[in-house]
C-alpha cells in the first residue's frame, strides 16, 4: 500500500539488493532454527528416547 | 476510519526518505563483522579448544565455536558504528561501508547488537553461562572500554584493548569444560603481549593516517623512537612468553622449535626497528615486523592446533 503511494521507486538494482538481504535474512533464521533444534538433541541425547511418557 | 488511513499512508509516504532506505548488500553487512579478525578469533577459540581435549558432544563444541565467532564479528561491528567518523578519513578505512554510505550507522547499531546479544544467548544455552559471560565481557571490553573510551584518549589504547582480542582461547575453553586452567590464561597472555610490537609496527608505518584521525597512537604521542624501544620491549617479553607452553608441557616438541625459532625472528627484526630510525629502510623494517608478527602467532597457534588435534604432539617436558 505504501510502496503504492510512494513518490519513490527502487531502482532494478535496489531491488536486486533487497532480494539478496530477504534471502540472506531467510536463510540465517533458517540456520537458526536448525542450530537450536541441533542443541536440543545434542544436549538431550539419548535420553530423549528414555523418557517416561 | 477510512481517512485515519489514508491520513497515516500521507505521513508515510512523506516520511519515505530515499536516503533513509537501506543501500547495503549482504557483502557489505558481512563486512561490518571484519571478517579477517573473525578468522583470528575462530583460529585462536580453536586452538583454546583442542588444547583442553574436552570430552563434549562436538555439535556442541561446534556451536560454541561459531558463537564465538558471531560475537567477535558483533564486536567489530558495533566497533565500526562507533568509530565511522574516524574511519572516514583514514585511507585504510574509508571504504568500509559505513563511511562509504552503503549503511546507514543505525542499520550496523542494531545489526551489531542483535549479533551480541544472539551469539552470548546460545553460547550459555549450548554450553554454560561462564563462557557466555565471558563472552559478553569480551564484547563490551572490546566495544566500551576499547572503542568508546580508551582507542580516543591514551597511547595504552592498544595495550589494553588486546586484552579483548586475546580472550577467545579462554572463552573457547571456558565454553568445553565449564573452567579457565592456566594454559588457556598462557595463551591469552601471549597475544596480549604480542599486540604491542604488531599494532605499534603498523603504527610507525601509518603515523600520519592516525595523526589525521586524531587517534593519540604511540608514534603520535611519545615519538618514533620512544615507540620504537617500547617494540623492542614488548618483543623481549614475546620470545620467552611463546615458550612458556612447552614448560608448562602443552606443547610439544614441533612448538618448542617453532617458537624458539620464530621468536628469535620476532626479537631480530625489532631489534633491527631499534636501530634503523631513518627514511625508507627504517618504513620497510617495520612493515617487515608488522607481517613476520603476523606469521609468527599464526605458526604458533597452528603448531598447537597440529600437535593436540591432529596427534603431532612429541613431548619435551616430562
Amino acid at each position: 500500500m505504501a510502496d503504492q503511494n510512494s513518490s519513490y521507486r527502487l531502482t532494478p538494482e535496489e531491488q536486486q539488493r533487497r532480494r539478496r538481504r530477504s534471502i540472506a535474512l531467510g536463510l540465517t533464521l533458517g540456520i537458526l532454527c536448525v542450530l537450536l533444534f541441533a542443541i536440543t538433541i545434542a544436549k538431550l541425547g539419548p535420553q530423549i528416547l528414555n523418557r517416561p511418557l | 476510519m477510512n481517512t485515519l488511513s489514508n491520513s497515516l499512508t500521507e505521513s508515510r509516504t512523506q516520511n519515505l526518505d530515499h536516503a533513509r532506505l537501506s543501500q547495503g548488500d549482504v557483502s557489505d553487512f558481512f563486512a561490518l563483522l571484519k571478517p579477517r579478525v573473525m578468522f583470528l578469533v575462530v583460529f585462536t577459540a580453536l586452538v583454546g579448544m583442542v588444547i583442553s581435549h574436552p570430552d563434549v558432544n562436538p555439535v556442541l563444541a561446534l556451536v560454541a565455536l561459531l558463537m564465538i565467532a558471531v560475537g567477535g564479528g558483533a564486536s567489530g561491528c558495533l566497533n565500526m558504528w562507533w568509530d565511522a567518523d574516524i574511519d572516514a578519513v583514514m585511507t585504510r578505512t574509508r571504504k568500509r561501508p559505513i563511511p562509504a554510505g552503503k549503511i546507514q550507522p543505525g542499520e550496523a547499531l542494531a545489526f551489531g547488537l542483535t549479533l551480541a546479544a544472539g551469539s552470548v544467548l546460545i553460547l550459555g544455552l549450548a554450553s554454560n553461562w561462564l563462557a557466555a559471560g565471558l563472552l559478553a565481557f569480551t564484547i563490551f571490553f572490546y566495544v566500551v572500554i576499547y572503542s568508546m573510551w580508551l582507542k580516543r584518549s591514551t597511547p595504552q589504547n592498544i595495550v589494553i584493548g588486546g586484552a579483548a582480542g586475546a580472550l577467545p582461547p579462554v572463552v573457547a575453553q571456558a565454553a568445553v569444560t565449564g573452567h579457565v586452567a592456566w594454559d588457556s590464561i598462557v595463551l591469552f597472555a601471549i597475544i596480549f603481549m604480542w599486540t604491542p610490537p604488531h599494532f605499534w609496527a603498523l603504527a610507525l608505518v601509518k603515523s600520519s593516517d592516525y595523526e589525521r584521525a586524531g587517534i593519540p597512537m604511540m608514534p603520535n604521542v611519545a615519538g618514533a623512537d620512544s615507540t620504537r624501544f617500547q617494540i623492542l620491549a614488548y618483543t623481549v617479553l614475546l620470545a620467552p612468553l611463546g615458550m612458556v607452553p612447552v614448560l608448562m608441557g602443552f606443547g610439544g616438541l614441533a612448538y618448542a622449535i617453532i617458537s624458539l625459532v620464530g621468536g628469535l625472528g620476532m626479537l631480530a627484526l625489532a631489534i633491527q626497528v631499534y636501530r634503523l630510525r631513518q627514511g625508507e629502510p627504517a618504513m620497510r623494517v617495520a612493515q617487515q615486523l608488522f607481517g613476520f608478527s603476523i606469521l609468527y602467532l599464526f605458526l604458533l597457534f597452528a603448531t598447537l592446533l597440529a600437535e593436540h588435534g591432529f596427534g603431532f604432539f612429541h613431548p619435551v617436558m616430562g
